[in-house]
């Protein structure tokens, strides 16, 4: 069987619950492989990536692949796929990882299919397209299939395995380092689960009309596990930060239930949610385009109905 | 400093987008077509650092013949020229094509900056300006949602999962913007008067010296195998509040087991 690389995704030198699922999917496709990007390897990053499977893992270890945005990544894999000949490369459908994926492909002269949903053992891609209307299936007919796969797509299932590990060098060219990071802001409000990872993510729009007005949503979604998300209406005005804003120019998430409050849908909003599996949706005004979404709307105050429903929630779990 | 921005003509956001069942590309035909709006912002940076620093913004777009509707939007907003790259044998064209065919147009033009819309709103990839940057060798500073020039240096503040980075680079690069970066101007009517005497470049492939093979839908690296629209999702229950709408959720989200 061929190699399937699988482009580890990590926060914080922990190995993100989407490489899971990749490497899932890459046992469908042939002989996992992880491939680490940058310093902070460690033995508990191994077994987590032996858990689902990897034999190997190449880790580019190097502090300098980390300085530089994207290429590092596109440079490492690129010379991994020249090595290595592998039946495809798989990578997490984030903004990174998207442009990882750009610049491999063209490093490689390969096709490259973003945000599949599925991928077949004969190497199908499957896509959610124009906000979920349209399903497509796509192949790649030039050189190495490059596929990125969006979060939350395929259940994770454990295969274990001990994997080999095997340091890799890279030089990096010129033009790789040409842009610099000089810093990391992390501006996030930790203690909930990831928004693109969480089973579950409550999200607050305009009608929540204030930062003050989300610890309602926040507490519904600490009743429930989730994460929380926003409508850019309201990031926009500063109740919550950027990085939770839900849909188009925000994340993509595809929990298996997403609760939309005070949102009305716009067609922004629904391309980055659209694909949940169950959508419920609380809105005071019932011809609210999300309606159209719901498997169960209440028509009401968010500021009645989600308390109450926390409280419902607080003590079925007591 | 010379600016090309990369623009995009896409189908009307609202429009219900199709595939076409002859060759599975876009049916582009049936929607009104609009600047892709995520490329707004990148024109509208753009005008913004000339205003502050000088120099002159080219627009720059392959694409069909209606195309020039975007050329002519952008150049209403202020851009002070277009290059517009049509020509029947691109259509299909995938972005490692896309992406070949405007590097191609960009290259030998003297730009110090190449900026873009953070994605397409057909498309949907997020991949070109990064294909661009790697063809032309350039420094990729994309994601941007704050763009900062002093004398060749580049700083900006590139969109992360938990925040930002903070990532700079000498002139020339390659930029693409979000669209938290700032509140696209509308084209005055002076802006509209002005634009119809403002140059466009009109090129076939042969006049931009590209090679045909790398090009439209019989060159794409990928191909559709098949698609379908997916069944309407059955109509969910909607219930008015009528002082126990929490608790009928509740209901509703235990009999799905999620408490
Ligand atoms: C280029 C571009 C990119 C965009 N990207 C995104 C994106 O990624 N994500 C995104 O979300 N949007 C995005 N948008 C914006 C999008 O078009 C909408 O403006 C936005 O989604 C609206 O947010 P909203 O639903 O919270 O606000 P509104 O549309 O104002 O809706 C608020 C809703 O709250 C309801 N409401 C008010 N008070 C209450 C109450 N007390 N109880 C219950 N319900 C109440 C109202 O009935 C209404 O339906 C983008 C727009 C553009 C142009
Ligand atoms: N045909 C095109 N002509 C000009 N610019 C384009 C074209 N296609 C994509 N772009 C640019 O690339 C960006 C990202 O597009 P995409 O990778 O398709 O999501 C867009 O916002 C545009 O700036």
């Amino acid at each position: 069987m061929g190699e399937v690389l699988v482009l580890v995704e990590q926060a914080d030198g922990s190995v993100k619950k989407v490489t899971s699922e990749l490497l899932t999917l890459a046992r469908r496709l042939g002989e996992p492989s992880a491939v680490w990007v940058g310093p902070g390897f460690d033995d508990a990053a191994a077994v987590a990536l032996g858990e689902f499977g990897a034999t190997t893992i190449y880790v580019a270890g190097d502090e300098s692949l980390r300085k530089h945005p994207v290429a590092p990544v596109a440079e490492t894999l690129a010379q991994l796929v020249a090595e290595k000949a592998p039946v495809a490369v798989l990578i997490a459908s984030t903004a990174d990882g998207k442009e990882a994926a750009a610049r491999l492909a063209v490093k490689t002269n390969s096709g490259v299919i973003t945000d599949a949903v599925d991928v077949s053992a004969a190497l199908v891609a499957t896509q959610s397209v124009f906000g979920g209307s349209t399903v497509v299936h796509s192949t790649v007919t030039t050189g190495t299939p490059i596929i990125t796969v969006r979060g939350n797509s395929v259940a994770p299932e454990a295969a274990p395995a001990t994997p080999a590990r095997v340091d890799v060098t890279v030089a990096l060219s010129a033009a790789a380092t040409k842009a610099t990071v000089t810093g990391r802001t992390v501006a996030t409000k930790g203690g909930r689960p990831d928004l693109t990872e969480a089973a579950i993510v409550v999200s607050g729009g305009r009608g929540v009309g204030s930062a003050e007005g989300f610890a309602v949503i926040e507490a519904l979604a600490d009743s429930l596990g989730a994460a929380v998300g926003a409508s850019r209406a309201a990031t926009d005005a500063g109740w919550y930060p950027h990085q939770f804003q839900v849909g188009q120019t925000g994340k993509t998430v595809s929990p298996q239930l997403y609760i939309a409050n005070g949102i009305s849908g716009a067609i922004q909003h629904r391309a980055g949610m659209q694909t949940s599996k169950t959508i419920v949706v609380v809105n005071k005004d019932a011809e609210a385009p999300i309606f159209e979404l719901a498997d169960y709307g209440v028509v009401g105050d968010l500021f009645t109905v989600v308390p109450q429903l926390t409280e419902e929630i607080r003590n079925r779990a007591n | 400093m010379k600016i090309a921005v990369c623009v995009k003509q896409v189908p009307d956001t609202w429009a219900e987008k199709q595939l076409q069942a002859a060759d599975s590309t876009l049916d582009r035909e049936s929607a009104d077509g609009v600047m892709n709006e995520l490329d707004e912002y990148a024109v509208e940076e753009a005008l913004k650092l000339v205003e502050a620093h000088g120099g002159e913004v080219v627009v720059v777009t392959m694409g069909p013949e209606r195309a020039a509707e975007t050329v002519r939007k952008a150049l209403s907003m202020g851009a002070d020229a277009g290059v517009h790259l049509v020509d029947g044998a691109l259509h299909g064209s995938d972005a490692l094509a896309t992406s070949y065919a405007l590097a191609e147009v960009l290259t030998g033009r003297g730009f110090d900056l190449v900026m873009f819309g953070s994605e397409s709103t057909d498309a949907r990839m997020s991949v070109v300006p990064a294909m661009v940057a790697e063809r032309l060798g350039l420094a990729q500073l994309t994601f941007a949602q704050k763009v900062d020039v002093a004398g060749d240096v580049v700083t900006i503040q590139r969109v992360s999962e938990t925040g930002y980075d903070t990532v700079e680079a000498s002139l020339p690069c390659v930029v693409s913007v979000v669209e938290k970066i700032n509140e696209p101007r509308y084209p005055s009517f002076k802006g509209i008067m002005a634009a119809k005497k403002k140059p466009v470049e009109t090129l076939s492939i042969a006049d931009a010296g590209l090679d045909a093979a790398r090009l439209g839908l019989s060159a794409a690296w990928t191909q559709v195998d098949d698609f379908a629209a997916r069944p309407p999702k059955a109509a969910g229950i909607v219930v008015p509040d009528e002082g126990d709408g929490g608790a009928k959720l509740a209901g509703f989200l235990s009999e799905q087991k999620f408490i």
